[in-house]
């Protein structure tokens, strides 16, 4: 566990950078990271990653790729387009949200 | 009366009541276990049947010989659970009653969630291997397979004994060049994973493992459907990845009744608190060992685990006290690294599986996350373990808590951040 400056602001990050204090998060701070891994934020960026944030506020974990598409509605096909390669760690990084867990 | 009800007759379950019955006063309390059927599969036993070292006889027995007196098994297909009226409903319309629930159905791989799986090729040139059927069916199949490329392949985690596929391939790896054909078959292994594993420290050794044995390793693969025609693996971004033979890991999900009742999460799994199993939304019901949505393995091993502190903690509750006793994740599993060797991991919640030795620090007598004979050896002694110790309920010399003793801390290489990673 560390410090960062993202966007000016000092937030504590774990040594892979993913975010580890929900409420240090906010939407501009999500365009940076967005920006560190390659990605321009578009709506359909923000719909999954809205999805994201609310689903760990309500359940208390980083929801896997299956929960976005099963109970977020988004197809995995258009989240492999959106978050390339690798969308849960993507899409967890980008949401200020601990790596979601692979379960060892 | 009291009523105790367990779903489920598997290693779990099992233990449960057996743990129990004794502790339990028959003039107070019923113990009534259900299950779909009468046959208790040993499952880690299932590894070495597609290589021919273990039959299929080998690893049954009936389940009701497995249960103490004073266990009552009803034997039926579970309908739905109705929490809220504390009763379950059978298939073909009885009804039980209970006031304590456990939930111990387990997982069972679906190879029918993903498209194409269970297509023309399936028990052709696809197979899986948890099933007495898949295994004993892919038996048939090495027996004569003349080589070309094979793919060991993972759909999706949680996987029910996450180290099995790994386990596979080294194993084939060893079964091939025993046949003096390891130079006709060409092995890829591959996962949804970013790595062989998905902790550090055993990724690392476990990938440097792959490597050593000429095995490939494809990460990061997502599937979205099996080619028959083409006979190809394809994944979400478009890879495609053929074979001539595939071994995979279908999708992993809890028992439909607990989706029907409204129990579950999407992948059919109870969420519970992750100390003590007891469900997050009804007070008497718990979930055991894989049925529940743990962040660990599922595996024998931590049901094992889970189910020491469940007793402890159910005499604590049915006398009106606090649960105390708080389960930490711990696991451990024996790794078949091929010819005549083994590993052994041991890991919990927050700890990675680490190098070391086990039980006792320096003496071991086994090997932690290094390959030995010994290991081996433990692997194979661990079916009389399960039938005569683990099933019936004696406690084994093992600590329930996982222990740092002789475990050698993380090697602590850089970790790279995941910009870095993704800006490569």
């Amino acid at each position: 566990m560390s410090l960062a400056t993202i966007a000016d602001r000092e937030v504590h990050v774990d040594d892979e950078g993913f975010m580890t204090e929900y409420e240090e998060w906010s939407e501009d701070l999500g365009v940076v990271l967005a920006r560190n891994i390659g990605i321009e934020m578009t709506d359909a960026h923000w719909t999954a990653i809205r999805f994201l944030r609310d689903d760990y506020r309500s359940q208390g974990e980083t929801p896997t790729l299956r929960r976005v598409t099963t109970v977020g509605a988004i197809p995995t096909k258009d989240l492999f387009n959106l978050f390339p390669k690798k969308p849960a760690k993507k899409m967890a990084y980008i949401a200020g949200l601990p790596k979601p867990a692979g379960c060892v | 009366m009291k009523r105790l009800l367990v779903l489920g007759a598997g290693t779990a379950g099992t233990m449960v009541v057996n743990k129990l019955r004794p502790l339990l006063a028959e003039s107070e309390w019923t113990i009534t276990v259900v299950d779909q059927d009468d046959v208790h599969l040993y499952q880690p036993g299932l590894i070495f049947i597609p290589f021919g070292s273990t039959s299929p006889g080998e690893v049954v027995k009936q389940r009701r010989h497995q249960l103490k007196a004073g266990v009552g098994l009803v034997l039926g297909e579970i309908d739905v659970v109705r929490p809220d009226e504390s009763t379950v409903k059978l298939l073909d319309g009885r009804e039980l009653a209970y006031d304590y629930l456990v939930i111990a159905t387990g997982t069972t791989p679906r190879p029918d969630q993903t498209p194409g799986m269970m297509g023309g090729e399936w028990r052709q040139s696809v197979f899986d291997f948890y099933t007495l059927e898949g295994a004993s069916a892919l038996a048939d199949k090495l027996r004569d397979w003349e080589g070309g490329r094979l793919v060991v392949h993972i759909t999706e985690m949680p996987i029910k004994c996450p180290v099995a596929p790994l386990e596979f391939a080294f194993l084939a790896d060893s079964h091939f060049a025993g046949k003096g054909m390891r130079d006709r078959v060409e092995i890829t292994y591959v996962t949804p994973l970013d790595g062989a594993f998905t902790k550090p420290v055993a990724a690392r050794r476990l990938g440097g493992m792959l490597e050593q044995k000429g095995i490939a390793l494809e990460p990061d693969f997502y599937i979205e459907r099996v080619d028959n025609d083409a006979k190809t693996l394809v994944s979400y971004d478009e890879r495609e990845i053929p074979f001539d033979l595939l071994v995979t890991v279908p999708l992993n999900m809890g028992a439909d009744f607990i989706a029907r009742s409204g129990m579950g999460n999407e992948l059919n799994y109870v969420p519970v608190d992750k100390g003590t199993f007891l469900s997050t939304k009804w007070d008497n019901v718990f979930a055991i060992g894989d049925a529940a949505d743990l962040p660990t393995s599922k595996a024998g091993s931590v049901a094992h685990f889970a189910v020491e502190i469940f007793t402890e903690n159910f005499l604590q509750l049915i006398k009106g006290e606090e649960m105390s006793h708080i389960f930490d994740g711990h696991a451990n599993c024996f790794v078949e690294s091929g010819g005549g060797k083994a590993m052994l991991i041991d890991f919990n919640y927050d700890t990675q599986p680490l190098p070391g030795k086990y039980p006792l620090a320096r003496f071991g007598p086994m090997s932690l996350l290094e390959e030995s004979t010994i290991n081996h050896w433990g692997k194979l002694g661990f079916k009389w373990v399960y039938w005569h110790a683990l099933l019936p309920g004696r406690k084994l010399p093992v600590p329930t808590l996982m222990s740092m003793a002789g475990k050698q801390p993380d090697e602590m290489s850089e970790t790279e951040t995941f910009e870095k990673e993704m800006m490569r």
